[in-house]
């Protein structure tokens, strides 16, 4: 596994595969057909710090917008999730402004109104898709919109929950909505005041504020590595 | 990106012994199969990939290789001529990384009345906090308790945690999930309320909260979101990593110095304490493993907080997770949560057998993996020559229900049909990668490290998971290390009285390098690991010279 430049992926750049124009900002650079986005421009010379997160698909650092050679269409992608393609003609949107409400969710309802006096360009929403379109997660970013107008907070945490807020739905936007920060807030309420409530472990906060189990920890703390494996290997196993 | 022909026909046997495998799950070992299975194949334990460190006051203890030399390296800035003029910044309490940790010590040292900055090396939220997908582990079912909890840390950390920061985690694990959930993040429950709780490796009890398989995520957006909503007492500056601590003279840290990546200017911040939060180091690739870790996971804060005259704890011990994805190429060394196998998938090798318990803790079911492929040959070969094992994923849905994976895991489905391989239908390759540094900077349960005024929360210590982390328990140690770190750094700064800034420990450090014959060395800490591949000659000098 190990290699001159160990990444996790490096193994691929040793092959004989033929390599592949790509334009990288409208630079023509020639990589293996085999590596991601991401990796094609660190091929290609590029140190990244911008656009450039987990490299996992979880933090939305690396959202990336390209057309092909010959098509009309606009594509949106994550360059860590993303295999490069012969003429892609790409530029990452390492950050596009947006907007977000501040507030304190303490003092916060979870109602509609909160929604619209947060967030009052939410109204303006078209419906036209063209988040949709751009989510490189496949969120039905429309679908939670229509929601959140409605003002069903739940069903705006329950559609937007895969959201990595790469930006790429606002970017799109014609009429300027930053949607994932809509759905940002609607999770928050949700969590927060939407959830049944855990009775559980409101018990369970309550003992340890009065200190039920101080004295059986104090106990395990003062043991000899062999009296607490003899208990760690005697443990019940919960099915 | 679908599987070669050879794959398939292994396939094929894993599907064929699926239905008497359901009815036969694999024995746990005993003692002295873990025992024997670590020894002889856990990455820990080749001896020579790993060496004493040769200064500073961890002097003689082992760790790997590569973080020997960014540990011994020289600094990053020369404290003979680096100008040390006014601050650019002042505040009470300076946060250095903007994962879980940070965010949770920034929340709570500014409502312990601390004005506070929270720098970090890319944007906030970039961290391994973002990338965890399994769960949080907190003992607060009914048939659960914090002791219990505790037995589970301590065996599976091999006896060797501290006592007091194992007892420190439990106790606040309830706490924290209340915290939590109070913030707005949206945990799994049932229709009564009750947590949607599973097992992880090595526990005895199905306490493994989640947010389906987006856990660290919504955690992290969370807290990101709380602290950009206290913007009036926590600035945050991001592309700004810390390369050095500032102390005064006799030793008490008085802030830090950071690079602005955008600018490359450095940047001096004044604070009356520092709390290190700056993760783990996958990116260092110990013995050439690929990693889980985030781009900007390369030990940082340990350097930093050595060289200022903290102790280091358990850098020996490195946690290889055993289900990193094996194939495709693209994605070799990701993470595939544990939550997999928590849901009830179990591990095949060639033949489609299973050959291990599935929720063995970490370190014991990687060194299994190897094992298998390693010693016995039942490894399934990839068509770049790479070993694994097979996860079986579609289990879940016969265990559970059709359409469970989807609800579940919606990460995981979508990072393999990404690459056009449908988990619900066909099993996952996985090998061990590396993830997580179970040791790190020595401290006490308030985060404080023996050092004035320095405070470390999350990855970047060492001491709770003793030589082996369970999964869940780094959710917990970030939101939990990093709460008492804020509170403890914001009563610290309340009148302290601090002398002027200097950087006397790196003049100290530099002449401990020289007596120890140490010279060299790339300067460290490295920031960011070197991806780029140049074919030509690269510039060093700045685009356009300076002065």
């Amino acid at each position: 596994m190990t290699a001159e430049k160990p990444d996790n992926a490096s193994s691929i750049l040793g092959g004989q595969a033929e390599l592949i124009p790509i334009y990288v900002m409208g630079q023509r650079v020639d990589v293996p057909p085999s590596l991601t986005i991401m990796r094609a421009l660190e091929y290609a010379g590029y140190t990244l710090t911008r656009g450039v997160g987990c490299r996992g698909g979880f933090c939305g650092a690396c959202a990336t917008v390209y057309r092909l050679k010959g098509k009309p269409a606009l594509y949106f992608a994550l360059a860590c999730q993303t295999v490069v393609q012969p003429e892609m003609y790409l530029a990452q949107i390492p950050f596009f402004p947006y907007r977000r409400a501040d507030y304190h969710l303490e003092e916060l309802q979870p109602t509609a109104a909160t929604l619209y006096q947060l967030y009052p360009e939410l109204l303006r929403c078209l419906a036209c898709g063209t988040c949709t379109k751009a989510c490189p997660q496949g969120i039905d970013v429309r679908a939670y919109m229509a929601a959140a107008m409605r003002g069903d907070i739940a069903a705006v945490a329950d559609i937007s929950f895969d959201c990595i807020a790469c930006g790429l739905c606002s970017a799109r936007c014609p009429v300027e909505e930053t949607q994932y920060n809509v759905g940002l807030l609607a999770r928050r309420l949700t969590g927060r005041y939407l959830s049944p409530v855990s009775q559980h472990l409101l018990d369970r906060v309550q003992e340890i504020g009065d200190g039920k189990f101080v004295a059986e920890l104090q106990l395990l703390k003062s043991l000899e590595k062999a009296q607490l494996a003899e208990r760690y290997n005697a443990r019940e196993i919960e099915a | 990106m679908t599987y070669t022909e050879s794959m398939l026909a292994s396939i094929a046997k894993v599907d064929a012994s699926r239905g008497s495998r359901m009815s036969t799950p694999f024995r746990r070992m005993t003692p002295e199969e873990r025992d024997d299975v670590l020894r002889r194949f856990h990455p820990d334990y080749i001896q020579q990939a790993m060496r004493e460190i040769r200064i500073g006051r961890s002097q003689g203890m082992r760790t790997p290789l590569e973080m020997a030399d960014v540990l011994e390296g020289p600094a990053q800035i020369d404290p003979a001529t680096f100008q040390l003029g006014a601050p650019d910044l002042l505040c009470d309490v300076l946060v250095i990384g903007g994962g879980g940790a940070g965010a949770s010590a920034a929340l709570l040292a500014s409502e312990n009345g601390a004005q506070v900055v929270l720098a970090t090396k890319l944007r906030f939220g970039d961290a391994n906090t973002m990338m965890a997908q399994g769960g949080i582990q907190a003992a607060d079912k009914p048939d659960d308790s914090p002791a219990i909890h505790y037995l589970d840390v301590v065996g599976g950390g091999h006896f060797a945690n501290s006592p007091d920061l194992v007892e420190a985690l439990v106790s606040d694990a309830p706490l924290v999930i209340r915290w939590l959930e109070e913030l707005g993040v949206m945990f799994d429950k049932l229709p009564d309320g009750a947590m949607n709780t599973v097992h992880g490796g090595g526990t005895s009890r199905k306490r493994m909260h989640s947010a389906r398989d987006y856990s660290g995520a919504e955690i992290m957006r969370v807290l990101r979101d709380e602290v950009r909503c206290r913007s009036d007492r926590i600035q945050v500056l991001e592309f700004n990593p810390g390369v050095e601590l500032l102390a005064d003279a006799s030793g008490r840290v008085t802030g830090a110095v950071l690079l602005d990546l955008e600018t490359r200017e450095y940047r001096l911040v004044g604070a009356k304490a520092v709390v290190l939060a700056t993760g783990g180091g996958g990116r260092l690739h110990y013995q050439g493993f690929p990693t889980t870790n985030h781009y900007g996971a390369t030990g940082d804060g340990v350097v930093l907080a050595y060289r200022a005259g903290a102790k280091l704890a358990f850098m020996h011990t490195m946690q290889y997770h055993p289900t990193g994805a094996a194939y495709p190429e693209q994605i070799l060394g990701q993470l595939v949560t544990e939550k997999v196998r928590g849901l009830g998938a179990q591990v095949c090798n060639l033949h489609g057998e299973q050959f291990v318990f599935p929720l063995e803790t970490r370190d014991v079911e990687s060194a299994a993996f190897i094992r298998e492929c390693v010693e016995r040959g039942n490894g399934v070969a990839t068509n770049t020559g790479q070993q694994g094992v097979w996860l079986d994923s579609p289990m879940i849905d016969q265990i559970h229900g059709a359409g469970t994976i989807e609800k579940a895991l919606p990460a995981m489905v979508r990072q393999f049909r990404n690459f056009s391989i449908d988990m619900t239908r066909q099993p996952i390759l996985v090998y061990p990668t590396l993830h997580f540094q179970n040791g790190g900077v020595a401290h006490a349960p308030d985060g404080s490290t023996g050092v004035a005024g320095l405070f470390v929360a999350g990855e970047v210590c060492g001491g709770v998971h003793g030589e082996n982390r369970l999964m869940g328990n780094s959710l917990l140690e970030i939101t939990v290390f990093g709460r008492r770190a804020g509170r403890s750094a914001a009563a610290y700064v309340q009148g302290v009285e601090l002398g002027e800034r200097t950087l006397a420990h790196l003049s100290a450090w530099e002449q401990a390098r020289r007596e120890a014959g140490v010279s060299g060395g790339r300067p460290s800490p490295i920031l960011l690991p070197d991806y780029t591949r140049h074919v030509r000659q690269v510039r060093q000098d700045p685009l356009i010279p300076v002065g």
